[in-house]
């Protein structure tokens, strides 16, 4: 296809992506460097009977007059990344001179919002991502065993969880965990405890989230896996019966390397959401145990005054992450390109 | 499916088919129990007293004389006004997905037919586009937005989410173009068609199977979408996701939270539907980037 048409034929799509993506994270960058403008404080003398005090007070209209002539607000270079929301140098210099060992280090460095929400987002990526997988995996080699005509209402009730809203999907979990609500109250008797919570500890909070984010996305895996092992050839399977492999060897030594080029199709895919965890913690009300760096910026942006300087640190470093997660992908299919083309 | 390779033995069809039905109940129970709850008072659905009650009613009997209440959707849907947000819910994503669909065939098209390196490397840059968390989108675009007054309308969301929909729509419908055969439309220029005639006469109507899977995943896209519609939309114009989360923050008056279980189920039973007429295109289009590799 000669170059103008293709041209004319991606111009809009292209367009669209340029404003609305790749400024935006230009715009992020340069918010990134701004930080809103203090407030303008005067300074008055009160005289009374016993001589003049000074005291200062805001000027609220040049405070607003500044404000909406320079809505960026004032540069700060760097210095809102290295504040303490953000990567904290100071902080995380104080604490690790004074920490004694690694356990209490890494206990203060989740004191900084920063560090809190960059554990929890990891932890959410590299633990719900293998989950997923494995889980997928299981249901889409259960279901394939089953009666064909078992099979469409089965991928119908699976489908269910992926396909539901997020922010409804945990929420209806919220509900769910309530000490009122079934799974809560039944907690609470099987343990005895009338005081459990899911809600209330750090380390339930976490595995509660863990938990909806394997339920919402494990569907995802197991249709991309049952689809490929449509692919897998009989034959293949009936030959390595025939020279005597179980069942088990079957398995991993038929079909688990047909799955190979899906694991990483879904390791990619399942990466890029599970980085970007953001609704579950809304819905399930978590802000205060488990935040995630989108949260970061969605508590940035919502506050009473919004914080566009510090949200866009935030984003920036967000992005980075996101960079990073995705260059060995990059590269990879960077080779396989080349090679085709040779 | 006699064949050697797929007899089983008995414990492991009734170890695997336990495993399905466990799988199954999982997946399903949420959604049966608070559209069960969903007609009861909230004395049932958090049930202080027993769990049980939720299924018999037994506060909803006391408090309103029935088995049954739609309390719940009448306050969300009449009292407080969600039936304005299920409207603009439909407005923005009738607009997203048909916009996002328009632009996304052309784009895919020409990305399919060019074997250029640069359309290889648009690919791998929608990829990164596709990867970029909304909410960071968000934080550009609010300052800008707030200055120019473009904040809170309709046409703006719909323009956004339009953008970040074109990185998936542009990578799933150039897969689908790839497998339309290329003579088709380069037979047509031979006969002397231009580029844009081939594809308006030949293309188009061969490519719809590929445009309605898109176009359900640029649907699930818009629908499901929180960060862009809770943060750019004002609170007339809100869609049904943050009209939800709105609810949540009144939840201390006695039977709001039934308003919320009720929006819940009211703005799930769409995608249900959904399911129920496009599950095989949903499965299709799941699997499209990666069985093909």
């Amino acid at each position: 296809m000669p170059h103008r048409t293709f041209l004319w034929f991606i111009l809009p799509s292209l367009l669209a992506m340029i404003l609305f993506i790749a400024l935006p994270i230009g715009s992020v960058l340069v918010q990134s460097l701004y930080v809103e403008h203090e407030q303008v404080l005067i300074e008055t003398e009160t005289c009374g009977p016993f001589g003049c005090t000074p005291s200062v007070s805001v000027d609220q209209n040049a405070t607003r007059a500044l404000r909406e002539a320079q809505p960026l607000g004032r540069f700060n270079g760097l210095r809102t990344y290295t504040d303490r929301n953000h990567l904290a140098f100071a902080e995380v210099a104080a604490a690790w001179s004074g920490s004694d060992g690694w356990v209490d280090f890494g206990g203060r460095l989740m004191n900084l919002p920063f560090y809190k929400a960059l554990a929890f987002t990891l932890a959410y990526t590299f633990i719900v991502t293998p989950f997923v997988i494995i889980l997928g995996l299981a249901i889409a080699l259960a279901v394939n065993g089953l009666p064909r005509m078992l099979k469409g209402p089965t991928i119908f009730v699976s489908l269910l969880p992926m396909i539901v809203t997020p922010l409804v999907g945990s929420l209806i979990l919220f509900w769910m965990i309530d000490a009122d609500g079934i799974i809560g109250a039944t907690l609470q008797r099987l343990t005895g405890n009338s005081d459990l919570s899911l809600k209330a500890s750090p380390a339930l909070t976490w595995l509660t989230l863990f938990l909806y984010g394997i339920w919402s996305s494990s569907p995802f895996a197991f249709i991309v896996f049952y689809a490929g092992l449509q692919t897998v050839p009989g034959e293949t399977l009936e030959a390595a019966q025939i020279d005597g492999a179980t069942r088990w060897q079957r398995v991993r030594y038929v079909t688990i390397p047909y799955m190979a080029p899906l694991v990483v199709f879904i390791l990619l895919i399942q990466l890029m959401d599970n980085f970007r965890v953001f609704e579950a913690i809304v819905g399930l009300s978590a802000q205060a145990n488990a935040s995630s760096l989108s949260i970061l910026i969605y508590s940035d942006l919502r506050g009473d005054v919004a914080q566009f300087g510090s949200a866009a640190a935030t984003s920036m470093m967000t992005i980075i992450g996101v960079a990073i997660l995705l260059t060995p992908v990059l590269i990879r299919t960077w080779r396989d390109f080349n090679r085709k083309r040779v | 499916m006699s064949s050697v390779a797929h007899r089983r033995s008995s414990a492991l069809i009734v170890l695997s088919t336990g495993f399905v039905v466990l799988w199954l109940v999982i997946a399903a129970f949420p959604f049966l129990w608070t559209l069960w709850g969903s007609f009861k008072v909230q004395g049932d659905f958090f049930s202080r007293a027993d769990w049980m009650n939720a299924i018999w009613g037994t506060r909803t009997a006391v408090e309103t004389g029935g088995p049954f209440t739609g309390a719940g959707y009448e306050g969300a849907w009449i009292e407080k006004g969600f039936w304005r947000a299920a409207l603009n819910t439909l407005i923005v994503v009738f607009f997203t997905v048909v916009i996002s669909l328009t632009l996304g065939t052309l784009g895919g098209y020409a990305l399919a037919r060019s074997g250029y390196r640069y359309a290889f490397w648009l690919l791998m840059l929608a990829l990164v586009f596709r990867a970029m968390p909304h909410i960071t989108l968000v934080s550009g675009y609010l300052l800008p937005f707030f200055e120019w007054n473009l904040w809170g309308y309709k046409t703006t969301a719909i323009i956004v989410l339009v953008a970040i929909n074109q990185p998936f729509t542009l990578w799933m419908l150039h897969s689908f173009f790839l497998n339309i055969p290329k003579d088709l439309d380069e037979s047509a220029m031979v006969d002397g068609c231009t580029r844009f005639q081939a594809f308006r006469h030949v293309i188009i109507p061969v490519m719809w199977p590929g445009v309605v899977t898109t176009g359900l995943f640029s649907f699930l896209l818009a629908y499901n979408d929180f960060a862009v519609t809770a943060m750019l939309l004002s609170r007339e114009n809100q869609t049904m996701v943050p009209a939800i989360a709105g609810f949540l923050g009144s939840t201390f008056e006695e039977g709001n939270v039934m308003f919320a279980v009720a929006a819940v189920v009211s703005a799930t039973a769409p995608l249900f539907v959904l399911i129920v007429f496009f599950q095989r295109q949903i499965v299709s289009g799941l699997t499209a980037g990666a069985v093909k590799g």
